[in-house]
Parts: C-alpha cells; structure tokens; sequence
C-alpha cells in the first residue's frame, strides 16, 4: 500500500472513524501562512488535506473560493509554487495525505508527464480536477498512474447508476460526492438526502466514500460523519481564515474551526 | 420552404462521439454537469432529425428570423479597395440585427422539445442577450442572462433592450468582469438549477455538443450563401472573410464550404492595439492549445496557465478562447486566422457607413477590414464574400467615446 491516501483510509475503518478532510485554496490568505496553517489542521484533527491549485476561471466554484482564487493569484501563486508549498509541508510531515484540487488548465501548461514527475516528488498522493472527467483523463491518468498518484473522482446527484460504475472502475484512493446539484459553498445540504446515493455507490464501488459541498461546521459535518468515510469542508473554513491579519491569526482561527467539527465527528460514532 | 433544412455536412469534419475534432472539443466539465449534456445531446441528435422539429425551425427562420439573408455586391467598397469584388452576406438584416438569432431560434426551440421552462445565456456585446431574450419572450420562458460588469457599461442599449424584453441582466462582477466570467457565471447557475433550465450557449464554444450544435444552427448563413453565390453570381467565392470571436459566424459561413477545395477561408481575430502587444484577443493567431469553459481549443494564457485578459474595441471579439473546430481547421490549414487592430477595425466601419451607407458591427468591421486587404491582392474577376455578421447600432455610442463626441 504505497499510497498515502489508502494508508490512512485503512487505519481510520480500523478505529470506525470518518476522514476529516479540509480543503484551503493554497497561498490563501496569504502564501508564506499556507503550510503552517495546514499543520494547524492536521493537529485539530485532519485526515486529509484538499488544497486548491488557484485557477483563474473556478466556474464550478462559489464566491468564496473564487475570491479566494483570486487572492492567491494576485499574490503570485501558481502551481508550482503550490507544490513547493507541499514539498515544504512534508519536511515536517511524512503521514497525511495531500489532495490537490483544482482545474485542468494550469496542467496542460506545466506538461502532464512534467507536472505528475514534481507532483510525486513533492509528496503529493492525489489529483481531483473539478473539469475533467473521466472520459477526458487518458493521457494525463496515464501519467498519474505512472507516478503513483491517485485520480480523485467526483460522483454527483445527477450522476446516472450505469456512469457511477464506470467512474468506480477508474477511480482511486476515495470517491468525492458532490451533495447537491451546485456550486461550492451553497447552503443546501440535507444529510438525509445522502442516504440513497451512499448506498448506491456503496454496491458498485469498494473505496472509501467522501462527501463535500455544503459542509458549514460541527453540526452538518456529523451528520456526514454518520454515512460516510469522509467529509470536506472548504468554503466555511476559507471564510474563517480570510479575516486573519498574521499567520499565527490564521493557524489558530483554522484550528479553532477545525477542532469542534473534529470532536463533533467523533461524537456521532460512539 | 425558404431556406434548406438538412444539416449536411463534410463528413471529414465532424467530430468524434465525445465531440472531439482532432485534439480539441471534448466534454471538459464538472461532474454534475455532465449529464445535462449527455440529455441535451441525445435531445439534440434526435430531434435534428425530426421533420417536424425542422420545418418549425425553418419556418420560424423564414417568418421570424427574416431568412434568407442577401448576399450585396458592395461596389464603392470594392473600388476603394481596388482588386476582387467584394460581396456581403447581410446577416445585419436579420431580425434583432446578427447572425446570433440564428443559433437561439434552435436552441429555443429545442428547449420547448425539452421542456425547460427556463433559459440562462451570458453574452457580451449583448447581442447575444439580446437574441436569448427575444426568444425567451416569444416562448414564454423566463430568461436571465449574464453579462459582465465592463460590458453591461460599454452596451448599455443591449441591456435596455434586454429588459425590455422581460430578460432579467445579472451583472457580473468576478475575474475581469468581461464575456469569460459571464460564462463561468452562467455555467454556476445551470450547475445549480440544471433541472428546469436550459442554457442557450452563444457560440461555437464549450463542451460537445454545444460547439456542434450552435455550428449547425448558424450553417444556414453558409448553405444560403452557396446556393445564392452559384445562382446570382454562376460560381462560388474565391475567398470567405468572418470574424472570429468564438467564431459562430465563421464557422455557419465556413462549414458549408469546407467540402469546396477552391474556396478559401479567412477568420479575422481580434489585434486590438497590435499582435506584439498584450492587448488583444487573437487566440488562434498568438495563443496555444489549453482547456477553458468545456473544451480543448487554443487561448490565451499566462506561463502558470492562468486566462488572461484580453482586448478588442469590440466586446464581441473580447474573448480569450475560440470554438475548438476553429482550432482543428487552423491545424489542418482548411482555415487562415489573420487579425486586425481596433484602429484598422474602425478605418472600415467608417469607410463602409460612408461608402455603402452600411452600418457594421464593430466585429463584423473587422472582417470588412481584412477583406479590403485581401481583395487589394486579388484580380478583379476574383470574388471575397464577407460575413457582415451584424449592425453597428448598438456600436454608436463606443464609437462616440473612442472618437471624444459626445451625444
């Protein structure tokens, strides 16, 4: 088991605990806080870290991680600096698994085989690329694949039980459910809602199932808890951390949100 | 019957099942998304080949739409130039004044075969918005359509036209608040209300099967110009000259041509302050392949693959991507992409109000441009038929601005 993703999945179905995943954009709010913030997740309490390559065109994206993109980009981040970051965040950190997310163009300019070469080398475990589905992941999968890195998968509302089976067969390390027809950060989640699509995904699909969009705090993050593997809040923590003004601000308003959801989580398995 | 209804096609040309032509198209979109365009495809296909659905399509172009358009031999403009005659495809003559209610006629009508009570556009220089609205209002569908902030400014009379027609304009105010981030925007909101909402793409953009679908649904503009070339004119034109933002007229022109070896193609992009500058929107002419708003075609974009801003006096061309059928036809050499600056765009905008008393669009004055070029190194009994894609109406004030008058 080579990657860190299924590692890490492995050890938390052994203590019947669900992933807390927090997605940041990377460089966000500021790129020099980026990795700190991410210890200060991990040490309230997160499994995997999502981070946000900034793109310039988010269209699947809500305003606050548009902002967010925007941000970053008027700072100078690029996806090389983001992986940098990652490079920097695993001098300390050899065991949580690190998800970049984000869109397909800033790939395409790095070069597929060049991109999944760095992206291994800086300790990256999965690519989760919001336009980019399966069909159109031949050549760059192949590539990932190459490497070791795992293709992150996104299965929606509106995905058809015959389509769920094809992106099962080519998904790796855990599937991300998309819990409404919508934008990130959109305030309609409903838990209850879940229950046939988890079942669903559940008879066609043996990898660990996770949940976003939607996700605002303890509460909602429980609920997600109880039927699935995974959750990941992004938009509600970026939020929390826009309104920092140094980087110990911004680790500690992260961990001060991280770590009721945590508790919040584990709760609702006992 | 006024106009044909067969979307015959050069079978060289056509895409894939996934809607890729060559390297490019394809269905570069969010998971959510993906069945509404596996529903709109199959939608699509189905009733393209339905002879009800095509003669309620013909009808409406022939009664609503003002079909066919005539095709002008532009004399004065021919002589200035000095060289091949020049002809005009008078697309301008259409109802709500551009090539555009081509393409929303179809794809309203297929939103009524659909049942979607709603239809979303972006647009840019509104023409667009203006064409989703006017259909929206005859059907009775409600509409929203996006528009950034810069060009809600720079076409003010679209937008009024818009609400007039019951459109709801949502400004936006994301990225460079231009044609792309109307888009994004519009895209959110059919992620969103996917359900009951159809969305009516202006041009040959975005994931399969828009960039066919809204090809197929300009191509009238091509197939009447070739019947009317051979009977009013006994041959065909040497040369066809379109503007190309995301290049829906081009393409409607070109397509029917494609089959035509001896007919050559030109789509004129957008130079703005020049080519060497960074102030344009040429992506076929100075951009490289990448993915943007559904599909593999060529853009403009910084190192890091970020889109860039881009420019053109005429908010139509303002554009960073292209149709990715634009991006096959460069490769294979089948199309010439050229570009022409905003002052070489206005020279002809003037040179054709005053020669012709023919008023063009700011994006179809840059295909008049390059055509008085191009028919400078052709013999007289040569032939270039322009797509004159629009009116210049909505263009007066800008022109206005540009020129310090104030109205």
């Amino acid at each position: 088991m080579n990657n860190r993703i299924d590692r890490r999945f492995q050890a938390l179905a052994g203590k019947r605990r669900s992933a807390l995943i927090p997605f940041l954009t990377a460089g966000d709010p500021d790129p020099g806080w980026t990795v700190d913030i991410m210890h200060s997740l991990v040490a309230a309490g997160a499994d995997v870290l999502e981070l946000g390559v900034p793109f310039s065109d988010p269209a699947a994206d809500g305003p606050v991680i548009q902002a967010a993109s925007e941000r970053a980009i008027s700072k100078g981040v690029s996806l090389s600096l983001v992986l940098k970051m990652v490079s920097e965040f695993r001098e300390q950190d050899q065991d949580t698994p690190v998800v970049l997310m984000g869109y397909l163009n800033p790939i395409e300019r790095y070069g597929h085989a060049e991109f999944a070469r760095a992206a291994q080398a800086a300790g990256v475990d999965g690519i989760l690329l919001v336009d980019c589905p399966p069909e159109e992941m031949a050549h760059l999968g192949g590539e990932l694949d190459e490497y070791g890195l795992y293709p992150i998968c996104l299965v929606a509302p509106t995905t058809t039980a015959e389509r769920m089976k094809k992106i099962a067969s080519q998904a790796r390390g855990y599937i991300y459910y998309v819990s409404f027809k919508g934008i990130t950060g959109a305030n309609r989640l409903e838990s209850t809602s879940l229950d046939k699509p988890m079942a669903e995904l559940r008879a066609v699909c043996d990898l660990p199932l996770a949940v976003g969009f939607g996700i605002k705090g303890p509460e909602s993050a429980a609920a997600v808890a109880d039927v699935a593997d995974g959750v990941v809040i992004g938009s509600a923590l970026i939020e929390q951390l826009a309104g920092a003004g140094s980087q110990a601000e911004a680790c500690s308003l992260a961990s001060d949100f991280l770590a009721p959801i945590r508790e919040a989580m584990d709760n609702s398995r006992l | 019957m006024s106009t044909e209804t067969e979307f015959a096609t050069a079978p060289s040309f056509e895409p894939d099942q996934q809607g890729h032509f060559g390297p490019y198209g394809g269905t570069y979109v969010s998971e959510t998304l993906i069945h509404a365009h596996e529903e709109l495809k199959e939608a699509y296909f189905r009733w393209r080949q339905d002879d009800e659905f095509m003669a309620r399509l013909d009808a409406d172009l022939a009664h609503y739409v003002g079909r066919p358009s005539p095709i002008y031999w532009a004399r004065r403009l021919t002589e200035v130039a000095g060289g091949a005659r020049i002809l005009l495809k008078r697309e301008d003559l259409n109802h709500t004044g551009a090539h555009k209610i081509n393409n929303t006629v179809g794809q309203a009508l297929l939103a009524d075969y659909m049942g979607k009570s709603r239809i979303i556009a972006e647009t840019g220089a509104g023409q667009h918005g203006v064409a989703s609205a006017t259909v929206a209002a005859r059907l009775g569908k409600s509409c929203v359509v996006y528009m950034g902030e810069v060009d809600i400014h720079r076409q003010a009379i679209n937008v009024f036209r818009m609400k007039l027609l019951g459109a709801e304009v949502r400004s936006v105010t994301s990225g460079s608040r231009t044609l792309k981030d109307a888009l994004n925007e519009a895209m959110r909101d059919w992620v969103t209300n996917v359900d009951d909402t159809f969305y009516i793409i202006g041009t040959v953009a975005g994931a399969h099967p828009y960039p066919v679908m809204v090809r197929d649904f300009n191509a009238v503009v091509g197939r009447e110009a070739r019947r009317q070339m051979l009977a009013e004119h006994d041959t065909l034109p040497d040369a066809l000259v379109a503007c190309v933002g995301g290049g829906s007229n081009a393409l409607g022109l070109f397509h029917p041509f494609l089959g035509d070896q001896d007919v050559a193609m030109f789509g004129v992009e957008a130079a703005g302050h020049g080519l060497h500058t960074k102030e344009h929107a040429a992506s076929l002419c100075a951009g490289r392949p990448g993915v943007l708003h559904g599909c593999r075609t060529y853009l403009m974009d910084d190192d890091a693959g970020q889109i860039q801003h881009t420019h053109s006096v005429s908010a139509g061309l303002d554009y960073p991507g292209v149709g990715p059928e634009h991006a096959w036809l460069k490769d294979t050499g089948r199309a010439q992409y050229v570009g022409i600056t905003d002052d070489e765009a206005m020279q002809a905008f003037h040179q054709l109000t005053r020669l012709e008393g023919i008023l063009p669009a700011l994006e179809s004055s840059h295909a008049v441009a390059y055509a008085m070029k191009l028919a400078a190194e052709m013999r007289p009994d040569q032939t270039v038929l322009v797509n004159l894609s629009g009116r210049g109406d909505k263009d007066v004030q800008t022109v206005a601005e540009l020129e310090g008058i104030s109205l």
